[in-house]
């Protein structure tokens, strides 16, 4: 399919700046990438109101907690790796445990890093932030819901966790989408199988579906950018009215995204589930295509996994 | 053939010659693979290419034939994104052929983005996170020291990388368990990604902050071979207590359109930089 490509970055980088124009107490922290993580734009229109502490990401969180103690809206912002891998204790004790309002913006996720290399590509912080009880966590599919999704978790008081990537993505959303936390968005109606996507990993789902009808196979398919709180809703009405389940992230298969469904399935309406993902593996370098190649971020392998969950069907 | 730590400020002019010719066609080396890459990071690898050819053509004791020799010197690139001279400094030291250089990055690669201990043969120790490599050395030494071989740990740590707390939790460490057989350079180019260091989160004064950290430093020009080979060997003298080397570089060191340029830090040049860098730089490879 011919898709628009837009990277995510600046929907985060724009909705900032239009946060700063809004609200007073926004704030904003880095580490030392404002310009990979866009915030330099919000430097730019409001620079007494930003702070750049250097490569310093778990002093960048306990400035945040502080910061948000005294009222502020803070959004903090690094690469997904130093975000939530170096600075997980301070996210959990001075952030989610005492519920502040940090909303931690993380760009650079998955393996679409590429060439920096395992060292960078973060398969993991979905699962690190999602078992912190108060944290919110959105992994959005592209720059519109993004955009969006800042914009949400702004005026939603607590701790929050934004997830997105290096490369350029699919536009899947223009101007009118609406996001809301925790309603997962139905692309597409279907009735054998139901795709949950998210991330870059939402405009493959679709493709998927579209290859799948070709055979007479016709697959729901769901873009589920909130992973907490779970759209419980959405996830048994699902399974109710599709029998099988196929996940679609680009994070590693355990504790992800996959696995927040799997644990609703489990509790309310077991039906057989597949989860396509980044296997228990550190990454490599390379370019970004090859790597979703190798790894399984595929067209192909979606479509193999759902007719796999068909076939599992009792 | 156990290897003997050798006088390198003996033969010292023919050491620097040796060493010009050698730095030269190591920032070849680094801007060619960093363009045939199409990613990477030619400023901090151009600032610290001095430091490591010194290292590892003359100062270190260890053997390309056997890269896992139990009493080689360790090295740790702490600023692991400066991959690309670590990778010349062992190419040209006869680790592996130069011509793999050019894989830099690629699918399949030994020659990972940042340095990977379980693919690069010479690679000691895998790094790429900022701030970890000074912990990882003094492991190093502390493992050296309980297994009674003598040989020296080398750390290169970035000027902005200083900035995380666990380097300063590591200094207090090194000298609190006296590792005199630790050596740590600090690459300091002025510059790290958003701006200069004074400028974004203020390191100065670096000399007092380690000397009271219980270290003993030394500050010299970290292009000059000579200065080099001398503080390596001061850094030897030293009992009791770790040394830092206060390495003054300039960022993008050698290509003139990289020097002092923010831009360069973690950009790749393209056909025409690459000529113009390598027609600066003279030379042949
Ligand atoms: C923990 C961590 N935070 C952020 C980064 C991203 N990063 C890579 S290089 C760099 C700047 C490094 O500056 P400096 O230490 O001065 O290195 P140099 O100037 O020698 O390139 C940053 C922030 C990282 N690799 N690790
Ligand atoms: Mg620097």
């Amino acid at each position: 399919m011919d898709w628009e490509l837009k990277n995510m970055r600046p929907g985060f980088g724009e909705a900032l700046v239009e946060l700063g124009k809004k609200y007073p107490q926004v704030v904003a922290l880095n580490a030392d990438l404002s310009g990979s993580t866009t915030t330099a734009m919000f430097e730019k229109a409001y620079p007494e109101r930003f702070f750049n502490v250097g490569i310093a990401e778990q002093n960048m969180m306990g400035i945040s907690a502080g910061l948000a103690a005294t009222g502020h809206i803070v959004f903090a912002s690094t690469f997904a790796m130093f975000a939530t891998g170096r600075a997980y204790d301070q996210i959990r004790q001075s952030i989610a445990y005492p519920k502040l309002n940090v909303k931690i913006v993380a760009t650079h996720a998955g393996i679409t890093v590429g060439g920096d290399g395992a060292s960078h590509q973060m398969h993991e912080d979905l699962a690190l932030m999602r078992v912190l009880p108060h944290m919110k966590v959105i992994a959005p599919a592209d720059y519109m819901e993004t955009k969006k999704a800042v914009l949400k978790v702004a005026e939603t008081p607590g701790p929050c966790y934004i997830r997105t990537a290096r490369t350029n993505t699919p536009m899947i959303y223009d101007e009118d989408y609406k996001f809301r936390i925790g309603k997962a968005d139905i692309i597409k109606e279907g009735d054998d199988v139901t795709i949950i996507a998210m991330g870059l990993m939402v405009s493959k789902a679709i493709e998927a579906a579209e290859e799948l009808k070709k055979e007479g196979i016709s697959a729901r398919v769901v873009n589920n950018s909130t992973i907490k709180p779970r759209d419980k809703n959405m996830i048994i009405d699902s399974a109710r009215r599709t029998g099988a389940i196929v996940t679609v992230e680009e994070h590693n298969m355990i504790v992800g995204m996959g696995s927040a469904v799997a644990e609703v399935l489990a509790d309310y309406e077991p039906v057989p589930q597949r989860r396509v993902g980044i296997p228990d593996v550190f990454g490599e370098s390379g370019e970004s295509e090859e790597l979703m190649q190798a790894y399984g971020l595929t067209i192909e392998n979606i479509i193999e996994n759902a007719k796999i969950a068909i076939a599992m069907k009792r | 053939m156990p290897i003997e730590r050798n006088d390198y400020t003996e033969n010292l002019e023919g050491s620097l010659v040796e060493l010009k010719e050698a730095s030269t066609e190591a920032r070849r080396w680094i801007v060619k693979m960093i363009n045939a890459a199409g990613s990477g990071h030619p400023g901090g690898s151009l600032s610290s290419i001095d430091i490591l050819m010194v290292l590892f053509t003359k100062v270190m004791k260890h053997d390309p034939a056997d890269p896992t020799w139990p009493d080689r010197d360790r090295f740790v690139l702490s600023k692991g994104h400066a991959s690309p001279a670590l990778y010349t400094a062992l190419a040209m030291n006869g680790y592996f052929d130069r011509t793999e250089l050019l894989t830099l990055r690629k699918m399949g690669s030994r020659l990972q983005g940042h340095p990977s201990m379980n693919k690069t043969p010479g690679v000691d120790i895998s790094t790429g996170s900022l701030g970890q490599g000074l912990s990882l050395a003094i492991g190093m030494a502390l493992g050296g020291r309980l297994d009674r071989r003598d040989y020296r740990v080398y750390c290169i740590m970035g000027d902005g990388e200083i900035q995380e707390g666990q380097i300063w939790e590591a200094a207090m460490a090194a000298s609190h368990y006296k590792i005199d057989s630790l050596c740590a350079i600090l690459d300091r180019n002025q510059l790290q990604i958003d701006g200069p260091t004074e400028k974004i989160m203020s390191i100065e004064p670096i000399q007092p902050k380690f000397e009271a950290f219980g270290w003993h430093v030394i500050n010299i020009n970290g292009h000059d071979h000579k200065d080099l080979l001398l503080a390596f060997k001061e850094a030897e003298s030293i009992k009791g207590k770790p040394t830092l080397i206060l390495a003054n570089t300039v960022k993008g060191k050698g290509v003139s359109f990289m020097e002092g340029s923010l831009n360069f830090h973690g950009k790749a040049p393209n056909e025409e930089e690459l000529e113009q860098a390598l027609s600066e730089l003279g030379g042949d490879v």
